[in-house]
């Protein structure tokens, strides 16, 4: 490390502990405090990137999270990599090792710096101009753009690191340490308020807490050593939480913030393991005070954007807090008072400051006063109009700017000097107050946003209220606290302070260079390389909305938001306009206010808790036996069983088969179940059901398909009347919650009148279905008291029953075809009914099946799945299950939409079956049918639901919806896919059993 | 995030909750009654507007009741929540 480049630090530093990093393969040293820019800065390292169009070297401008330029991938081709990181916030630690982006091959030599050298070609909109055509380039284009642009790396491994999600409630949430932020904090928790404060940063205090020169005092002291003792005191307050490094990312309405808790990424690699890396917090607070600062402003000049180009508060903070010198021979360029402190501040630390540009005419307060006294030289009323240096800043050029500061006079001075601290004044911070939907007013005076009308419990305070200077800071503060928190009196009411006052203001949003716009580099957005006459070509070509300009020439959309240059960007087209700033409005500015991680977002809903997993009483039975699962909503459903090594389709054929020719058994627990009760349960049935339900007898079940008020599908199940006023409903798997919520909200909001009672019970109980032709003699070897006979208990009835004395309900109901039976037991039962039920079918082969042959079996019947053969688009009639439409009842849900004129098109598309020429060929479910080949445009007629090969039919068998269909059977259609075109005939949907001869075998 | 008053639970954050559209927009007592027209003004047709609404709310993570919310949609200011079957207020 170059010694020189350090002087006597603040206690932020600990100069014993030193530090060793990387930055693009070189090792540094720093030490512990110290960020990664300002351990770069104290190595002389200014250079740390390239822009993001033009390849121009880039350095640090800030100190803080706004910063545009000095974007790291950190740790990059290890697990923990992370791209887009502010070099300015990276806390430094042994092993840390970062690198530059969007360089390539290396930061010191850009291939990409050749637009830099063609700029002139490159204005606003060159890529949405050049790029469109012809449409084939596009793939060359993206190689080149995507291989030249500084988006950074993703992650390739998955990420060690554990992220964790927290809830807080609080009174008061205050946003930002600084000294205004802390004396709420303060006021408000000695006022039995429980208060949360919190600060991006990893020490409180802000801006003043290395404010240790006299111009700014309270009682009597440097500003610091008050504010230190005031932190000190925190310490000892109840009802007080602090939480540093801690950033709010998003304001929403009703005081609901999220924030950043980064806990592990400034600890070594060995102390992160094991421990949470970041936490999102979800804080809903009572009151916010917001207390989030102000940023300095650059200027808008030629060549504004060299390494060695700072924000003079900047400059002043790597002194003052980090020791660090940035420069040699450091020269201000500013419009106000703030950098005539940074000066002195250098001065006073031994460091040459060569000469203060002011584009002012004059000040005489009392810090320009001292900065003369000093000696150091001041150009009035002159701007700066070139700079030059390529990988950092050699020499400036100055000269006189005229009255009304649209040109620039005189003769051309030139300063060598190799750094330029920059100020342009000072932005509020007001991104989060907008976010939570406040609105900004224009301080014509200050050229400032503010705080205007709020729209929840808050306030903005300190210079993220136009507060700039530290007594009026707390003047006001004192007043504005009160009054929010109602609180009587504030600790501060009577501390004397004292400030200077600033008396003279000048601002030029664009400052003029001795050379014609076209030929300068004004740089607005640092980051995507929008310059000011980017934003003037942009007006030129007609665009007006601000919105419209800042994506066209991509103003303040890059990943620091623009939070530097977008005033400038406001203010160049007011003047360009000539509308008033305060008409013009601002962009809107969005969360996050800094970019959070993926790992942050989603906390601990990663890998399998992702999303719940449902799994059925029989679960551990189907993993025990192999079975392929199928995720079916939440629910976990064993697909298929292969045994032997067998593929799905060998299985699928195979139990198919087995279902048919002896026994099946499936677990059909994931059903929705729906228990209805009360007096009017029937009559609701009738409301909410196509078809009729007055004449279904106790201990009978009838199939239902329900609709939704547009007349279409909506899901389907059979319902069984358990008593005189009970039934018990069954849906779809995927549709329960659903169809429970609509059945809900009917019944409280258009049929209060109705006595109907509805309970989910589909947790409760476990479904083993078994089927086929032995059914009925497994049935008896395990409920042998059961009278099994086809008059007692026939198709599409119910009987109580009990397995080995537990009671259990079997339903003999089919959505297979053949003769079958669904029992229904508690669930904590339903594994050992299912051994039962296996053991007792061993006799028979009895096979376990799962959805795919439920699928293959309930297709060869042509029986409709809700969701796979319908979409939403489908009514019964499309469906040609007229049948199950009632034409005499008076209203059902839906009813009315059956008779719309759309509705009764003929040529709707409706559910017909398909045949494949070629018996062999299984049709891809979503393929598209038509009906010519040589049309163009081809017209689609429909396309394939469900396809299977069925083994009990030794044929290719598919449902489809096609246009007119109905009015098709027989007729040749085509399947064109990539490779050839498949010819098939329209058949009946139903294509096996269609006397439905097996439900009784 | 809303915080939203439900009548029977009191204050709960907005996931807790589903929104259900427009209130106010009786099911017809009569539905063949009506002409295709008249049918579609029920079925299809909501305000949407940016101002104060009447919507439909559900407690669905909670009491699973239905209320009727008065909001204002170009600030999210919830005005009034009250139960179903009970009359808007007129002003
Ligand atoms: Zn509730």
């Amino acid at each position: 490390m170059q010694k020189t480049l350090r002087v006597k630090t603040s206690e932020y530093i600990d100069e014993t502990n030193s530090v060793s990093f990387k930055f693009n393969g070189k090792s540094y040293y720093g030490f512990k405090g110290d960020t990664l820019a300002s351990a770069l800065l104290a190595n002389d390292v200014h250079l740390v990137g390239r822009s993001f169009k033009y390849h121009r070297p880039r350095g640090i401008m800030t100190a803080g999270s706004e910063e545009p330029n000095a974007i790291v991938q950190v740790n990059d081709n290890t697990d923990r990599t992370e791209p887009n990181v502010r070099a300015t916030e990276v806390e430094i630690y042994d092993g840390l090792e970062a690198s530059s982006q969007n360089c390539w091959p290396n930061v010191n030599f850009d291939i990409g710096g050749i637009n830099n050298v063609i700029s002139p070609f490159l204005p606003a909109g060159f890529y949405y101009k050049t790029f469109m055509w012809p449409a084939s380039f596009w793939k060359k284009y993206e190689y080149f753009i995507r291989h030249s642009a500084g988006l950074g790396k993703s992650p390739k491994e998955k990420d060690p690191d554990f992220y964790d999600h927290k809830y807080i409630h609080c009174d008061v949430l205050v946003v930002g340490a600084g000294i205004a932020g802390i004396l709420a904090a303060k006021n408000a928790a000695k006022n039995n308020l429980k208060t949360l404060l919190v600060d991006e940063k990893n020490e409180l205090g802000g801006a003043t807490i290395f404010q240790n020169r006299e111009f700014n005092k309270i009682e009597n002291q440097s500003s610091s050593d008050w504010l230190k003792k005031e932190i000190q005191e925190l310490k000892n307050i109840k009802n007080l939480e602090i939480k540093t490094r801690t950033s709010v990312a998003a304001y929403h309405g009703y005081n609901y913030l999220l924030a950043r808790e980064n806990l592990t990424d400034h600890l070594e690699k060995k102390d992160k393991q094991g421990k949470i890396r970041q936490r999102l917090l979800k804080i809903r607070a009572k009151k916010v005070i917001l207390a989030t600062g102000a940023l300095e402003r650059p200027l808008i000049f030629n060549n504004n954007d060299r390494p060695a180009i700072m924000l003079s508060s900047a400059v002043k903070k790597y002194a003052d807090f980090y020791g660090v010198i940035c420069g040699q021979k450091t020269v201000f360029f500013t419009n106000n008072d703030s950098a005539y402190e940074s000066a002195l501040c250098l001065h006073y630390k031994g460091i040459k400051v060569e000469a203060i540009i002011d584009i002012r005419d004059n000040s005489d307060s009392k810090i320009v006063k001292a900065v003369k006294d000093a000696g150091i030289k001041i150009h009035w009323s002159h701007t700066v109009v070139n700079t030059s240096g390529y990988k950092r800043l050699k020499n400036i050029s100055v000269m006189k700017l005229s009255n009304d500061g649209m040109s620039v006079t005189g003769n051309k001075v030139e300063i060598s000097c190799d750094c330029l601290g920059v100020s342009g004044g000072w932005t509020p911070a007001v991104h989060l107050f907008t976010q939570s939907g406040g609105k900004l007013s224009f301080d014509e005076e200050n050229k400032v946003f503010l705080p205007n009308k709020y729209p929840s419990e808050q306030i903005s305070i300190g210079s993220c209220n136009g507060d700039f200077k530290i007594n009026e800071i707390i003047k006001n503060l004192s007043k504005d606290l009160k009054d929010f928190l109602k609180i009587e009196q504030a600790d501060f009411d009577n501390i004397s302070v004292d400030s200077y006052e600033e008396k003279s203001k000048r601002n030029i949003w664009l400052l003029p260079s001795d050379k014609p716009i076209g030929k300068t580099n004004p740089f607005v957005d640092y980051q995507n390389d929008a310059t000011a006459k980017d934003i003037r070509l942009a007006l030129r070509e007609g665009f007006r909305s601000i919105e419209h300009v800042k994506r066209y020439t991509t103003t303040g959309m890059g990943t620091d938001q623009g939070k530097l240059g977008n005033m400038h960007a406001l203010g160049i087209i007011a003047d360009t306009a000539g509308v008033k700033m305060g008409e013009l409005g601002t962009t809107t500015f969005r969360p996050p206010y800094t970019p959070l991680t993926f790992g942050t977002i989603v906390g601990r809903n990663v890998g399998e808790y992702f999303d719940i997993f449902r799994r059925t009483p029989m679960n551990d039975w189907h993993i025990q036996n192999k079975a392929e699962f199928e995720n079916v909503g939440q629910w976990k459903r064993g697909w298929y069983y292969p045994v032997n090594g067998e593929t799905m389709h060998q299985a699928v054929q195979r139990e198919s088969k087995a279902a048919r020719e002896s026994a099946g058994i499936l677990d059909a627990s994931t059903l929705g179940k729906i228990d209805i009760q009360g007096s009017d349960a029937l009559e609701f049935l009738n409301r909410v059901y196509t078809n009729a339900w007055s004449k279904l007898a106790i201990g009978k079940c009838r199939y239902g398909l329900m609709l939704n008020e547009d007349g279409m599908v909506y899901d389907d199940g059979v319902t069984t009347r358990l008593g005189e006023n009970h039934y018990l409903m069954t849906t779809t798997t995927g549709g329960a919650a659903n169809v429970l919520g609509k059945l809900e909200d009917y019944l409280q909001t258009e049929w209060p009148e109705l006595d109907v009672y509805l309970t989910s019970v589909t947790d409760h109980y476990a479904t083993a279905s078994v089927c086929g032709p032995n059914s009925k003699k497994i049935l008896n070897k395990i409920i042998p008291d059961l009278d099994l006979s086809d008059d007692s208990f026939p198709h599409m009835s119910f009987k109580e029953a009990k397995v080995d004395n537990i009671k259990c309900r079997v339903m003999r109901i089919s959505f297979t075809g053949e003769h079958s039976y669904e029992i229904n037991i508690q669930a904590s039962y339903g594994k050992s009914l299912w051994e039962k039920c296996i053991d007792a079918g061993k006799e028979f082969n009895i096979t376990p099946y799962g959805t795919e042959t439920m699928h293959l079996l309930r297709a060869e019947k042509g029986f409709i799945i809700v969701g796979q053969d319908t979409d939403g688009t489908m009514t019964p009639i499309d469906l040609q299950m007229d049948w199950i439409v009632s034409k005499k009842k008076y209203d059902f849900i839906g009813k009315r939409s059956l008779y719309r004129s759309d509705t009764m098109r003929e040529d709707r598309k409706q559910l017909v079956g398909l045949i494949t020429d070629d018996p062999k060929i299984v049709l891809e479910e979503g393929a598209q049918i038509v009906s010519e080949l040589n049309q163009n445009p081809v017209q689609m007629l429909g396309h394939v639901t469900s396809s299977y090969y069925s083994p009990n039919l030794k044929k290719s068998i598919a449902l489809a919806v096609v246009r007119n269909g109905k009015n098709m059977m027989g007729k040749k259609l085509f399947i064109p896919m990539e490779d050839k075109t498949i010819n098939v005939s329209v058949a009946n949907p139903v294509f096996f059993d269609e006397e439905n001869k097996r439900l009784n075998a | 995030m809303f915080l939203i008053n439900c009548p029977y639970c009191g204050e709960r954050d907005q996931q807790e909750f589903k929104a259900g559209g427009e209130a106010h927009i009786e099911r017809p007592k009569q539905p063949t009654e009506l002409s295709d027209d008249e049918w579609a003004e029920y079925l299809f047709m909501r305000k949407n507007i940016k101002g104060v609404q009447f919507e439909r709310w559900n407690h669905a993570h909670g009491c699973r009741k239905w209320f009727n919310m008065i909001r204002d949609t170009s600030n999210d200011e919830i005005k009034l929540v009250y139960k179903m079957g009970e009359k808007p207020p007129s002003e």
